[in-house]
């Protein structure tokens, strides 16, 4: 079984209490956006105030927690969104 | 992207109009978003915008491709502030042009409404006093130095 390695981003509030902003995470394969968030919630210290079903977005684009992951995949943990 | 979307001084509506111009497009529609202060929000004194940059552009890309696909003929120019915006500037600026006044309007309407649930933008409000405040779409407010109360 390998491992994939996924880019994790972390911004605003999300990125104030975890004090990241980039963490690398590897999980077995095949993996999925929700098993990359749990790896990184357990990595953390302060994992466990991300929410376990944030926003996200792989390789800069809306994703669902469904969503497979492969090596090399950037995942950002998206804050409630407040543009305009 | 040949243009991009992010803008960190004032925002300059003109020019986002003059570059969807064309002679067959005989109708143009604006928006822009400005800083506001509720009743209820204290003393704001700025707001800072901050982003996932480079997914701002694409988002913004694609929303900008699924406007002109979804009404043929019309351009979109549109451009998001970041950095600290003082109350009553801009923080988002989007010029439409179209064949006609329907299509311009509706798709201007698309456009700002699709940035607000997917532009990857967070603002912080800064208080007179100096705390700062989260501030999303929602009207959800969370203290920034707060013990953190984000839900599981």
């Amino acid at each position: 079984m390998h491992a994939i390695r996924v880019r994790c981003r972390l911004f605003a509030r999300y990125a104030e209490v975890t004090g990241e902003v980039v963490v690398e995470v590897d999980v077995p394969a095949p993996a999925t956006v929700a098993d990359a968030i749990a790896a990184l919630r357990a990595r953390l210290a302060e994992g466990h105030r991300l929410p376990a079903r944030p926003l996200v977005a792989r390789n800069r684009a809306h994703a669902l927690l469904t969503d497979p992951v492969s090596d090399g995949d950037e995942l950002a943990l998206l804050p409630p969104l407040a543009g305009g | 992207m040949t243009v991009s979307h992010v803008v960190r001084g004032p925002l300059n509506l003109e020019q986002l109009v003059a570059r969807v111009a064309a002679p067959d497009r005989g109708a143009t529609a604006s928006f822009v978003g400005t800083v506001r202060a509720g009743p209820d929000d204290g003393p704001v004194v700025r707001i800072e915008y901050t982003a996932y940059e480079e997914m701002l552009d694409e988002e913004f890309d694609r929303i900008t491709a699924e406007t002109e696909a979804r009404w043929p003929g019309a351009a979109v120019a549109a451009q998001h502030r970041l950095g600290s915006v003082p109350l009553g500037d801009a923080s988002i600026a989007i010029a439409v042009a179209a064949p006609h006044r329907a299509a311009a309007l509706d798709a201007c309407r698309y456009v700002i409404e699709q940035a607000k649930h997917r532009l990857p933008v967070w603002k912080r409000e800064i208080l007179a006093d100096g705390a700062t405040v989260w501030r999303d779409n929602d009207g959800g407010r969370v203290p920034a130095e707060g013990p953190g109360t984000v839900e599981p």
